[in-house]
């Protein structure tokens, strides 16, 4: 490969660092940059966005020469998708389907996360979990969430 | 005011059987937390934050600060039991705290990081006390030119202390102080980078931003490599230090205390340095340096106290200037601004039952933490064969409930998975968040302090180094720099940290 040469750490960072520098500086510019003097809602995220630009190629450079030598572990796509799933359905059934279904379902979900659970283990994990931050959430802290929400016609 | 009527108002309020009750609580659910393996203190924190929500200012901080010293507490009792530090300030206390315990002294590991942590926090609160009210004045004359001058030292210390690359540790201050600036401009009140979502116009909740970088991205980090553990010491015995060990433990205490409560006060992870620094001295003076590491007492005792004395002074920068010295005071700022109240040399004035509450409170849950621990060690053992894959779903839950429970605002639930995508990706590929977190805090303040100095000083940068003490918060600033490329010291500190990875 080309840039076997390259950290992959170092490049794929340095590369973040740029694309993020790249899009608050772009966005600030919609804004009014103003003057030294009398900044405007642009100046500081156009300066940093350049300078955050500048250090990913810095850190990029950085890795020059100084090849991989351990082998990345394969990221956990099921975890991945399966906890990110879990905190977007919560965030958009919550209000909905009320709190007792959302955490039962979310917590099983989440627990399939990992390749030891089982399904019976995950299930009795998301039991254990609804009725306790239910207890400690709902009942005891108060919390202003139905139990069972108007998409269950309750 | 006086220091003992000061001290007295403060123990009146702390005394308050309700806020015994918080602190009780606090402590015991930070120490509970703070023990299960996987969880340190910042997570915990991040965690249980939106519990203190519903309650008075006074209340909420003093169980805040109570989950705080619990958590790192807890952290050290996995530090020692099995191997496994809670964050990188109990790192140290792995190294000799595991083979005492693997050579069945477990119990005189525990009670000896008990009771240096109860030394080192008195001694820390007092200095506390004593301090915090003359650099409240002293701020109270900060103008905006020294308090830009002063975070500027905050964040570049930070990264002076952050081991790995330093380019990325400044790469990670500067996006977080740009996810800072999302949200509305205070001036103007344009919104900026909002996506037009309404939502994000008072701004990333800050309590997303952790329990995402923190948590979340934890989670996936360690769900890559999934192992069963071990707990090794099913049962602790003999938690009574015998006459010789209590001999051995005293200097390394009070030196640890000394070397963490003056290294506590420094911006941006003073409390890791603290514990390196101690065992590094212990080893250093002991006349048999060669049983560091296979479990010398002293190696346990001086960076618990060291630690335990950093904790308590980091909250002096706090609540006098009201900058956090690291991402746990981070979420403190966060804490106080949810209660209304800006932290700040303005506190101890405005609030002196508050601010002298806190302090009295500091030193009754050191209290609790030794009355807790040592006969509930039994109790916190077991925590410890929880295990993991059951653990991360209940975090996840939390997190979420907790979030949602703030604002009822979705987009905070939507926040910590994105991220915790974002921090994931970036602990992979080798940068540090916390540097992240403590300029997505600092990054609002710095942009109004310097867009006020240079509103006073009519456009003029020159300003910075007109002033005396922004000038010489600056020049600190770039020596911490500075410092910190320097290819001897470079060296030194892999040498310091590589206990950790």
């Amino acid at each position: 490969m080309a840039v076997s040469n390259f950290s992959t750490k170092d490049l794929v960072s340095g590369a973040m660092f740029v694309a993020a520098g790249a899009y608050f500086a772009l966005e600030a510019l919609n804004y009014e940059v103003g003057t030294a003097f009398r900044m405007g809602p642009g100046f500081m995220p156009l300066l940093l966005g350049c300078v955050l630009a500048a250090l990913g190629l810095g850190v990029a450079a950085n890795g020059w020469k100084k090849p991989d030598t351990e082998r990345p572990l394969s990221p956990p796509w099921r975890a991945m998708v399966l906890i990110i799933g879990v905190i977007i359905f919560f965030g958009a059934t919550i209000r909905g389907l009320g709190f007792v279904p959302v955490v039962l379902v979310s917590s099983f979900a989440a627990a399939m996360a990992s390749r030891l659970n089982s399904p019976v283990f995950a299930l009795l994990l998301a039991v254990t979990l609804t009725v306790l931050c239910t207890a400690i959430f709902v009942v005891g802290l108060g919390m202003t969430v139905p139990w069972f929400g108007p998409w269950l016609g309750m | 005011m006086d220091i003992i009527a000061s001290l007295g108002l403060g123990f009146s309020v702390a005394l308050d059987p309700i806020n015994i009750l918080y602190c009780f609580i606090g402590v015991l659910l930070g120490t509970l937390v703070g023990c299960l393996p996987g969880i340190g203190p910042t997570a915990t924190i991040a965690m249980l934050l939106p519990i203190t929500f519903s309650l008075s200012p006074a209340g909420a901080l003093i169980m805040l600060a109570g989950i705080y010293y619990g958590a790192q507490y807890g952290g050290s009792t996995t530090a020692i039991l099995i191997n496994l530090p809670g964050e990188s300030s109990s790192a140290v206390t792995a190294i000799d705290g595991y083979q005492m315990a693997k050579q069945g002294r477990a119990g005189q590991a525990l009670a000896t990081a008990a009771l240096g942590s109860f030394f080192a926090g008195t001694v820390a609160t007092l200095l506390l006390a004593f301090f915090a009210p003359p650099l409240a004045r002293a701020a109270l004359n900060f103008g905006a030119p020294e308090y830009f001058a002063l975070i500027v030292l905050g964040l570049l210390v930070s990264i002076a202390l952050a081991h790995g690359s330093i380019l990325k540790a400044l790469g990670m201050i500067v996006l977080g102080l740009l996810l800072g600036m999302v949200g509305q401009d205070i001036y103007t009140g344009q919104p900026r980078f909002t996506f037009g979502i309404r939502e994000l116009y008072s701004g990333l909740n800050f309590v997303s931003v952790a329990v995402g970088v923190f948590g979340v991205a934890e989670i996936l980090r360690n769900l890559e490599d999934e192992k069963s553990r071990d707990v090794m010491v099913k049962s602790v015995k003999g938690l009574w230090l015998s006459m010789t060990d209590f001999k051995r433990i005293i200097a390394p205490v009070l030196r640890g205390t000394v070397l963490g409560s003056l290294l506590g006060v420094l911006p941006g992870g003073g409390h890791i340095l603290s514990s390196f620094a101690s065992y590094s001295a212990e080893k250093r003076l002991s006349k048999t340096p060669e049983e560091f590491g296979r479990g010398a007492i002293e190696g346990v005792a001086g960076p618990e106290s060291a630690n335990n004395a950093a904790a308590q002074t980091s909250f002096i920068p706090l609540l006098t200037l009201g900058i956090p010295a690291h991402p746990v005071m981070a979420l403190m700022v966060g804490a106080f601004i949810l209660q209304g109240i800006t932290p700040g040399p303005n506190v101890i004035n405005d609030q002196p039952a508050l601010f002298w509450g806190i302090i009295a409170s500091m030193w009754i849950g050191n209290v609790l933490l030794v009355l807790l621990n040592l006969p509930l060690i039994g109790l916190w053992v077991k925590m410890l064969s929880i295990p993991y894959r059951a653990l991360f779903p209940a975090i996840v839950l939390f997190a979420c409930i907790g979030c949602f429970s703030i604002n009822q605002n979705i987009y905070d639930v939507y926040a910590i998975g994105f991220f915790g995508v974002v921090g994931y990706v970036l602990i992979r590929f080798g940068c540090e968040p916390a540097p992240l977190l403590l300029g997505f805090v600092l990054g609002p303040l710095l942009e109004e302090h310097l867009r006020r100095a240079m509103i006073i000083s009519r456009g003029d940068p020159m300003v910075f180094l007109e002033r005396p003490i922004s000038a010489t918060l600056l020049g600190l600033a770039l020596l911490a720099v500075i410092i910190a490329v320097l290819p001897g010291i470079r060296q030194k500190r892999k040498e310091v940290f590589v206990e950790e990875d």
